[in-house]
Parts: C-alpha cells; structure tokens; sequence
C-alpha cells in the first residue's frame, strides 16, 4: 500500500513537470541549440588538423598570436587600473549625473565597436580633439599604432570589468571597512587591504572578461589602429585577412580563439554565470 | 574621563541633542527603542560621522569640535569599536583579524586578550569556522588590541541565539569588570544595559530622558516608553540549587540551576498581586506591603517591601479592584519560570 502511495505520488509529479514544457517549447529549445552549435561543430570538422602545427608556425600567426596576447594583457591591465577606480566611485558615492556617468560607462557594451574606432579616431586621431595636441607637441601619433590597439581593446573592455566591480563592490557591507577604519587603517589602507580583497573573486572574474573582451576585439580596432601585420594586426584581424587568402589559416587561428573563449567561460562558471554551486 | 560629550546632529528627521559621559573602568549602557539615535552617537563617537555642534572628548582630547575646526578621522581615536554582527573580515584569519589593527597604528599588538578570552587554538581560523560566541570574542580582542582609550559595543549580544546569549552575557561582564578605560553600549535590550552597566542613559527620539545608577533607574522608570521595558525588578544575590539568597534578604526560587553570584530579572507582568493567599502553583508568594504607586499612562506600577523589594505592574482597572494604595497589605506571586537568572 505504502509502495504504490509513493509511486502514485512520483507518477503526478512527473506528469506535472512535463505538462509545464509543451512541445513546441522544447522544439524551439532544441533549434536554438543547434544553431549555436552547428558553426562551431562545422569549424572543428573543417579544421584542417593535421596541418595545424604547421598552420600557426607560419609568421603571420606567431606574429598575430605574439601581438594579440600582448595588447589584450595591457588594455586589461589600462581597464583594471582605471576602472576599478571608476566602478568605486560609482558604488560608494553618490553625485548628481551618476546616471548619466553610468550610462556612458555601458555604452561600449552597446556601440558598435566599428563606430567605438570612429570615435577614437576623432578623439586621437591625428587631427582628432586631443589627438593634434599629442602629436603637435610631443609628436605621440596613437592611431595606426600598437599603443593603438590597446586603446581600441581597452575602449570596449572596460564596462566589462566596471560591471563586475561595480556590482561586487555593492554587494559587500560597507561597514566593514568602517570597521577598519576604527581599527587604526588610514583609507588606502582599507581600500587595499580590506576592499580589494574582499571582492577578489568578482575582480579577477573582471579582468579575465575584460581581457577576453579585448583578445576577440575587432571593429575598433581595425577601424582606430589599421591592420598592419606586426604591428596592428591582432588574431580576430589575421583571421579576417586569412579567409582571403587561405581558408585552412584562417580556422587555425579561429581554433585557437575558440579554445581560449571557451576556457575563460569555463573557468569562469558559477561566478558570472550566476549558477553558483 | 573616557569620554566627555555634547553631541548635536540630525539623522533624518531626528535631531540629537545629548550629553554623554564615561569614566575610566565605567560602563555605561545606552539604552533606547530603535530610531532613538543610539547608532547615530555611536558612529559620530568612533569618527564614523561628523557632529554638527558640540564636542567629543577622548581620555581628554578634543577628537570632534566644529567650532574649533576639530575633526579627528576614525583611525586616529583609540576608540575600539565592537558591531552588532561583529564584521570579522572574512579573507583574514582570526590572528591576522587581531592584528589588523596594531599592524596600521605601527604598534605592538596588546595580547593579553587573546588567552583571556580564549582565543589561543582558534587563531588559525577562518570567521566563517567560528561560533556566533566565538565570533564575539575575536571582535572583542580585535577591538582590544590597539588599547583603545574608549570601547564601544554597539548591540553586542543581538546576533547571538537565546541559548548562547546568557553566557556570553556573563563572560562579557566579567571581562567589562577588569576593562581599566571606559565602556559605553549601545542596546535595546534592558537585560544587556542591567546586567552589564553601572550607570544607564536612556536615549528617546534624540533626547536623554533620564539617566542614573543602573538599579535606580531599574527600579524607578520614569518614562513610559522606560516604564514598559524596565520596571523590573533587580535582585543580586548568591545561588545555589535554584535558590538565590538575595542581597537585599529573603529568597527566590529559580527554575534554573546556575550557582554563584547572580542577578535575577523579574518582569513587573510576572508579578500577580492578590487580595488573599493564591491557590495558584507559583513558587515564589509573598504577604507584603505596598510601598508606592506610580501611574504611567494605562500601567501602573506598583512597588512592594518584599522582601526582596519587587515592582509590578498591572491595570488601572486592577489597581481599584484590588484597593491598591501605599501601605496595604496584599499577597504577591511570581512563578520559578518568570525568574530570569544571569551570571554575574
């Protein structure tokens, strides 16, 4: 009696769990997956992978791979260092316009980032708004430059690391470095010492979405700092000139920012995700 | 003095306006409801907020004096503060906690805290391993070891459950006893204020209304909103197998077996007066005279000889019932489990 009880009881449960998913609900579900799996199903299988070694040896991929980690390390390490200040601001004080600063700060997220280029080029291009003092008085040309690049990456991988910040910095009680403060530690101290640390796990998540950001970064790029091998032409940029010339270079270099991105995201599961385990 | 304070500012719609002092080895209690602005004179004593008129004086320096131009910044005070939730921070370990703050004022870190309040096996902890009574004494050490001037306890026992509340309450006391600077608490809790004060300062709606020795104000509420919460009736005496021995003479009967030195609480609701002897299964019955009377609002206290001298309080309708008046003699009762019994 008791058997059946319990069976009966599992039995409703399970019909009501499928009577809240109809079916069309589950098909579109399944078409939705499938068309994000498809590419990257049908980059894996078109990889050529037994030219692969030889593929990213070639000098145009060592150089794009060499410069790619290079701008993506510093425009994460310029957001970093720029942005946690902004995102302490914009948690901790309270200022007429903080909407408006906000939204400024979101607005790479959103622009397209080939219009994010325009922008800079505006700014610091040659005859752009800042850009003419730079190069009339110290002779500093940013555009067509590496420095360029970390510009244009840095430009749309800042919000990602101001977001996190921002949202971490909220999320801990700031009595706590009220509490510091009563035990003898001047404001840099708490601000190193008791904030950074406590919101270490949001920050490096931060800096690791940044700098994803920046490694797959395009639009501004080709737009502020040109697509010169060697010096501007990042790894999504080889990957853009390599389908003209060959395809099999092409998906080798688009491997290997898949490899990365999946990665980043794995390694960042549960935390920005928000499945938390 | 510890602490010498006129304080004036504004939160919200609440305007403070009050006069704290604190002698060295004094402890003083802060009592009032929510919204009195205790917090408030907390913060601004610690150097969390600024006053606008008035002064605060630490162990005799001006630290807060708008019109001298004196603000001195928190980690400048030697005021230890101790929070409600204690705010241990959670990626130090407890040793690294303690030393937080000497580490910042470039002193030697004050250790003798750390056994007395038995903190020697868990300094390798994490906060987040500690009890909730644990916690208490690493917020305390912490507070401790940059020998502060002035100590500051802001609802310290709130975050405890009832069942750790008692004795934390009484290590707490014993450790404010031996404490040689000055002690203020903040609480809502008249429990905290009587069994850990010497002197009480009732805060309400930004005023003090009254302020005295901790069993005179006990005994002798003199506002409505005091009259609900205290009132009560404060015994010390010596325990021993659920008997207390008072101080005062006579004996209660306690449903708790703690022995020593205690001070018993009795609520004036648990105090049922009778026109003859109760047939009831209260322990505790007196035949005893009223020594006064005092209305406040719908309550009206009643005070008895005892002994021990006890407060009620009961209705006005009760009082005309029962022909209350000074000098009648009437019968009391309290049952063993209205006794509330605190280490002391």
């Amino acid at each position: 009696m008791r058997t059946s009880n319990s069976q009966r009881t599992r039995t409703r449960h399970h019909t009501r769990a499928e009577a809240q998913a109809p079916s069309l609900v589950m098909v579109l579900a399944f078409v939705a997956l499938a068309f994000l799996l498809i590419p990257l199903a049908g980059l894996l299988q078109e990889t050529p992978w037994s030219e692969l070694p030889e593929l990213l040896a070639s000098p145009t991929a060592v150089e794009a791979l060499r410069l790619s980690l290079v701008t993506s390390i510093l425009a994460a390490a310029v957001a970093t260092i720029l942005g946690v200040p902004l995102a302490w601001v914009l948690a901790r004080r309270e200022f007429r316009g903080q909407r408006l600063v906000r939204g400024v700060v979101l607005l790479p997220l959103v622009l397209p980032p080939v219009v994010g280029g325009v922008a800079l080029l505006t700014a610091f291009g040659r005859r752009g708004l800042l850009g003419q003092y730079l190069y009339d008085w110290f002779g500093i040309q940013l555009p067509f430059s590496t420095a360029g690049v970390v510009m244009a990456e840095a430009f749309v991988a800042m919000p990602f690391l101001v977001l996190t910040v921002e949202g971490a910095l909220r999320g801990i009680d700031p009595r706590f470095e009220m509490a510091a403060r009563t035990l003898g530690a001047s404001p840099r101290t708490v601000f190193f010492r008791i904030t950074m640390p406590m919101i270490s796990a949001s920050l490096i998540a931060g800096i690791v979405l940044a700098w994803a950001r920046a490694l797959g970064e395009f639009g501004a790029t080709i737009t502020f700092a040109g697509n010169f091998p060697g010096v501007t032409q990042t790894l999504p940029l080889a990957v853009y000139s390599a389908l003209e010339v060959s395809r099999d270079e092409a998906l080798a270099l688009s491997l290997v920012l898949l490899a990365v991105s999946l990665t980043v995201l794995i390694s960042l599961r549960g935390r920005f995700l928000g499945s938390r385990s | 003095m510890s602490l010498a304070a006129h304080i004036t500012t504004t939160v919200g719609t609440v305007t403070i306006d009050a006069e704290l002092t604190c002698g060295p080895g004094e402890t003083v209690a802060l009592l009032g409801p929510n919204g009195a602005g205790k917090s408030t004179l907390l913060a601004a004593i610690a150097g969390l907020r600024a006053i606008d008129d008035g002064y605060i004086r630490i162990d005799s320096t001006s630290v807060d004096e708008p019109a001298r131009a004196i603000f001195l910044p928190p980690e400048h005070r030697r005021v230890g503060v101790l929070f409600q939730d204690y705010l241990l921070f959670p990626h130090m370990t407890v040793c690294q906690n303690i030393a937080f703050g000497p580490k910042n004022l470039g002193i030697a870190p004050e250790a003798e805290w750390i056994a007395a309040l038995g903190l020697t096996d868990l300094l390798d902890h994490k906060p987040s391993e500690l009890s909730g009574g644990q916690s208490q004494r690493v917020a305390l050490a912490r507070a401790l070891a940059t020998s502060p001037r002035l100590l500051l306890l802001d609802e310290p026992l709130a975050a405890l459950d009832a069942s750790t509340k008692q004795a934390v309450r009484a290590e707490l006391r014993s450790f404010l006893q031996q404490f040689e600077y000055g002690t203020v608490i903040v609480t809502h809790d008249p429990v905290d204020a009587l069994v850990l004060a010497d002197r009480i300062v009732v805060l309400e709606d930004g005023r003090i209304t009254q302020e005295g020795p901790t069993a005179v104000v006990a005994r002798e509420p003199r506002t409505e909103y005091l009259a609900t919460v205290l009132g009560v009736t404060l015994v010390r005496g010596v325990a021993r197998s659920g008997v207390i021995a008072c101080d005062a003479g006579g004996e209660l009967i306690t449903s708790v077996e703690i022995d020593g030195t205690v001070v018993a609480v009795i609520r004036p609701q648990a105090i049922s007066l009778h026109a003859g002897k109760p047939e009831g299964s209260a322990r505790n019955v007196w035949r005893t005279s009223v020594t006064r009377v005092d209305a406040h609002g719908e309550h009206v206290r009643v005070d008895l000889a005892g002994p021990p001298p006890l407060s009620a309080a009961i209705t006005r309708a009760a009082v005309a019932e029962l022909g209350i008046a000074p000098g009648r003699e009437i019968w009391a009762s309290v049952k063993a489990t209205d006794v509330s019994v605190h280490s002391a």
